[in-house]
């Protein structure tokens, strides 16, 4: 397994893409830079809602109203982030594809998007959903504090691909 | 003066301490990371309502003390966690141009505030709902974003211009 993502790694430094986001020299700060303003976003977003859900944030506005307000974002952003991550992987890959802070992001985002559509969804067709009985109160609170956790080693993990060595195949 | 200053400060303990430990510093930058994607996401929100995008359906003096207030605490993490970061090599950062642009940046976004708080949004009652935003407020908030997304791009520009 591993040894196939380094054969396919090493592919990828092998194209003119790669060598050409590697001589330019604006394009992975640039690249960089989008990739930061789109997580600011998934942030602002998931933050908002989640500190709704523990009652910090704008208590007099219905959950379901604020989902559709917010978390509705964090979709176009997570594709935007998809994109400029995968750009700078194609630059970069050596730095992160066998890199263990890489795979800790990646597992934590899928996890956590998982959590966030399972908010999301049923409020689509049910605004009351998650107050309609104490067991949903509480797995929706649970639920936030798992996402802002979540969400904020994703960041992390995300800084750490710099530091972290990769594993040597 | 100012170098002086820088000096002093890269010579402190805990500037020491941040140079000395592998794990200080990463630590420092991930939840300064953190912060400002924060700060950059609440107050969009915001510039979003003035420059009459998004959230039109929330009274302007509503959304304002119901996000501002998680800005600052946002705001106050990238500032601690800024400094750390500038203390382990003060005097290099203060001569670094991409840090020099981003700290005038952010000055130029405080005066920006200052500006809209004491002039502009003393009128908010007369725009408070509904998307007819004056032009001054419309500007404040599309000044605020613009000029959010450009700190961001010159701390982003730092780490490819000075190795720690």
């Amino acid at each position: 397994m591993l040894s196939t993502i380094r054969t396919f790694g090493d592919w990828l430094a092998s194209t003119d893409l790669s060598a050409t986001i590697q001589n330019v020299s604006w394009i992975i700060p640039t690249v960089q830079t989008v990739h930061i303003v789109s997580v600011a976003v998934v942030i602002g977003a998931v933050f908002l809602v989640d500190l709704r859900i523990l009652g910090v944030f704008a208590p007099t506005q219905s959950l379901a109203a604020l989902s559709h307000r917010f978390l509705t974002w964090i979709w176009y952003a997570l594709a935007v982030l998809f994109l400029t991550g995968a750009i700078l992987i194609i630059g970069e890959p050596g730095r992160s594809l066998l890199n263990p802070a890489f795979f800790a992001k990646i597992i934590m985002i899928v996890v956590v998007a998982v959590l966030t559509y399972l908010v999301q969804r049923p409020l689509r067709s049910d605004a009351g959903y998650w107050d309609s009985s104490n067991s949903r109160r509480l797995t929706l609170k649970a639920i936030a504090v798992a996402s802002l956790v979540l969400w904020s080693l994703v960041v992390f993990a995300g800084r750490w691909i710099a530091y972290v060595t990769p594993i040597s195949v | 003066m100012i170098q002086d200053f820088c000096q002093w400060l890269y010579d402190t303990a805990f500037a020491e301490m941040i140079r000395a430990s592998g794990y200080a510093f990463p630590w420092f930058e991930s939840v300064h990371v953190l912060a400002i994607t924060l700060v950059l996401g609440s107050i969009a929100v915001v510039d979003l309502r003035l420059l009459g995008v998004a959230s039109l359906g929330r009274p302007v003096k509503q959304l304002i003390r119901e996000v501002l207030p998680i800005t600052w605490v946002a705001f106050a993490v990238a500032v601690c966690t800024g400094g750390a970061l500038f203390a382990s090599n003060a005097v290099e950062y203060s001569r670094n141009f991409p840090f020099q642009m981003k700290m005038l940046l952010m000055l130029l976004a405080g005066i920006n505030m200052l500006v809209f708080h004491f002039v502009t949004y003393r009128s908010v009652a007369q725009w408070n709902e509904g998307p007819a935003i004056p032009l001054p407020a419309r500007l404040a908030g599309g000044l605020s974003i613009a000029m959010w997304v450009a700190i961001v791009a010159f701390g982003r520009w730092i780490g490819f211009t000075i190795g720690f």
